[in-house]
């Protein structure tokens, strides 16, 4: 009756799938090295080395990815009710002089009050922002997609005027930034491994949300909704309240990367925080499958390609283009990988008669 | 692929193929070698930007070509915690001593944490902050006085318009940016006290999209001469080309991308910089820690006249170039008001390029129709 290794084998097809894809980008990518008259073998020796081969590497790696995890849940936990918001970067920016801002007041009480003031006003300001995408779709019908895309151009409007006018520290002559938190309120590396604080932080969230998504029944209504909605409102599941709860939850992610970018990194908000973290995060939540647990190796896949990308720069002589072009195929193939599933019988459920 | 820092398992297989035979050749070369200095370069851009960028990575080509010296560039790094692994993987992995973060946003507090990390690596930025007491000693920035070459662009643009209206598009409305504009709008008037000079914010460093818009509002508005200050003049240089007015470049050369329209322009010369930086680093000195120069200094160049600027016109620029070679030219001179009616330079008062009220400067001098909030 029961089919008991069948739920062993769809995990093997779900790891199968995006390896095999990352086999046939390679493939194709090494073409291009070749016509390019570079050696496919150096640029895998210098990957390896620049992402992984040393602590440093990983250093390198995992301090690229740390932002990387919570922006991709901004992407992925909407994507579970089937939404496609792309504007996760304004979340971060905003997030990030959302968390200064507020912790300005409280600088003198210490990193205890200031880091959760900076926490909490990050998730606030991301998940309002986000969860106003949520909410144009849900109540106004509106596209989320371009919704979330315009919103992030508006986003990052204000924050360039708010950072550049009444925030602005009058000392930050040319690069204008807020007041800074002072470096005793500063989240330091974790200690040892000197590693990013925002690996512990995003690989917990990745977790907690994987739970939420999987393990509730909360979780599972917004999956409910997200796979027919016609259903699911005809189940009597509150489809609207479950689209916004989702987009502000995403959202909350995304503007606490941002304040512990300003925490751990910057001390003040100013136009380092838009650093793309919000774009390539959307990318690696279509990697991941949108789910939270296969965020974290793809987040240290592209983050291991960017820490890479320099040294490949300095000794092979080549474009920063290039590790683009590699992503960009990684993507394509796993996408396409997509139509893998379900196409060989030996992962599909047997003996159900 | 050269590694001298760090054994992989490729480098060694291949030593150990090559040891048998080539070992004895191999050795003599190897402290030869050793001897060059590894000089790493960082831009915040693509190196073939026509702009910021390919100013700096003009000189790190010409200094490739010099002996003793390793070259190792990388470009697009962001303005964040990335710009310090790659100055830590250019000390790590390449053996670099000798480094130039070259954008503005790399200084604080990227470059700083990396010099307090790596004691004898030399860190020099480009940019101008460095201050005594205040930063490291293994630290030191570089900058050039660009204003006076936008004060000859301003003036070769006033013999090219005909409708006495020109324009400026700038990134952002800090200090360095606004003397720029208004040197531009001076030296425009200079000539003919008549012109005005609209200038447009774009809000961002480097935004081609806005860069474009920018360009085409100001010639729908009748300007017919347009300068820029932002990190890539590309699309603005070819904007105006399309639309048949002039430009001045800033930066770099950009005569390729308007041939017709380019009059001249404000470039960087970086050069003189990196060579008596990398000789004071061959010397076994430390190079200098807070290092300027103008027109007259050699950090600044001027590019070569286009087909739109007339005899007239380039006599006059020749002219003032002269003078300001001579040094002790000002282009904030009293009595000067800004575009608000408010005296902003009393009478009688000169303003040198190195003056430091404008390190700070937040105004727009009368005639430039804009605002800086």
């Amino acid at each position: 009756m029961s089919d008991a290794t069948y739920p062993a084998r769809r995990t093997l097809e779900a790891l199968l799938a995006p390896l095999l894809a990352l086999m046939a980008a390679s493939a194709l990518f090494s073409v291009f090295l070749l016509v390019q008259g570079q050696s496919p073998l150096d640029f895998l020796d210098l990957t390896w080395r620049g992402a992984f081969g040393s602590w440093f590497s990983w250093q390198n790696t995992l301090q690229r990815a740390a932002p990387l995890l919570l922006t991709a849940l901004c992407v992925a936990l909407p994507g579970q009710l089937g939404l496609v918001v792309i504007g996760g970067e304004a979340a971060v920016v905003l997030g990030g002089l959302a968390a200064t801002v507020v912790a300005l007041p409280f600088v003198q009480m210490g990193p205890v009050i200031v880091l959760p003031v900076m926490a909490l006003a990050g998730m606030a300001m991301g998940g309002l922002w986000i969860g106003l995408t949520g909410y144009l779709r849900a109540r106004l019908g509106v596209n989320e997609t371009i919704a979330s895309l315009v919103l992030a151009y508006i986003g990052l409007a204000i924050f360039n005027h708010l950072v550049e006018g009444v925030f602005r520290d009058p000392a930050s002559l040319n690069k204008p930034s807020t007041y800074g938190i002072g470096d005793d309120n500063m989240l330091g590396s974790i200690p040892f491994l000197e590693v990013h604080p925002g690996i512990p932080v995003g690989i917990a969230a990745c977790i907690l949300c994987w739970v939420l998504i999987y393990r509730t029944s909360l979780g599972f209504a917004g999956r409910v909704a997200g796979g027919n909605t016609k259903a699911a409102q005809l189940q009597g599941l509150p489809v609207a309240r479950l689209a916004v709860g989702a987009c502000v939850l995403g959202g909350a992610c995304a503007g606490l990367a941002g304040g512990i970018e300003v925490a751990a990194e910057y001390g003040r908000a100013n136009a380092s925080l838009a650093a793309g973290y919000g774009y390539t995060g959307i990318l690696i939540a279509f990697l991941a499958r949108f789910n939270p647990l296969a965020i974290v190796p793809m987040a240290v896949l592209l983050g291991g390609l960017g820490a890479a990308g320099g040294l490949l720069q300095r000794r092979m002589g080549l474009p920063d283009a290039t590790v683009q072009v590699l992503q960009g195929m990684i993507l394509v193939a796993i996408l396409a990988s997509e139509t893998f599933y379900g196409r060989v019988r030996w992962f599909q459920p047997r003996g159900a008669a | 692929m050269t590694s001298r820092s760090g054994l992989s398992r490729r480098t060694v297989v291949s030593t150990l193929g090559l040891g048998s035979f080539a070992a004895s050749s191999l050795l003599p070369t190897a402290p030869a070698q050793a001897k060059d200095t590894t000089v790493g370069f960082i831009y915040v851009g693509p190196k073939d930007d026509y702009g910021y960028n390919q100013a700096h990575a003009e000189a790190a080509a010409v200094l490739k070509k010099m002996p003793g010296v390793k070259i190792v560039e990388e470009e697009k790094v962001p303005e964040t915690d990335d710009v310090s692994k790659t100055m830590e993987s250019m000390i790590k992995l390449d053996g670099a001593s000798l480094l130039f973060p070259t954008s503005f946003g790399y200084f604080d507090p990227y470059m700083l944490k990396m010099a307090a990390k790596y004691k004898d690596v030399q860190f020099r930025h480009c940019g101008g902050l460095w201050t005594k007491d205040k930063h490291p000693m293994n630290t030191g920035s570089y900058f050039g006085y660009i204003g006076m070459g936008q004060y000859l662009n301003g003036i070769a643009a006033a013999y090219a318009t005909k409708t006495k209206k020109i324009g400026f598009i700038a990134a952002k409305p800090i200090p360095q940016v606004l003397i720029n504009v208004n040197s531009f709008a001076l030296g425009a008037k200079s000539v003919d006290p008549s012109i005005t000079t609209t200038v447009i914010f774009t809000g961002e460093w480097s935004m081609p999209v806005k860069e474009a818009e920018a360009s085409n509002s100001l010639a729908d508005q009748g300007i017919d001469v347009i300068t820029c200050h932002v990190d890539g003049p590309k699309v603005i240089m070819e904007t105006a080309e399309r639309r048949g007015i002039f430009a001045c470049g800033y930066h770099a050369d950009q005569h390729k991308l308007a041939p017709k329209g380019y009059l001249t322009g404000a470039e960087w010369n970086w050069i003189t910089v990196y060579k008596q930086f990398i000789a004071d680093a061959q010397a076994g000195k430390a190079p200098g820690n807070f290092v300027r120069g103008g027109l007259a200094e050699g950090f600044v160049k001027m590019s070569a006249y286009g087909p739109g600027l007339s005899a007239a016109g380039r006599k006059n620029v020749d002219a003032v170039k002269a003078e300001i070679m001579k040094g002790g030219f000002s282009v904030f001179k009293g009595p000067l008001k800004d575009n608000k009616g408010n005296m902003v330079v009393p009478a009688g008062k000169a303003l040198p390029e190195t003056a430091v009220e404008l390190e700070s400067l937040s105004y727009l001098v009368e005639g430039v129709k804009g605002s800086t909030s």
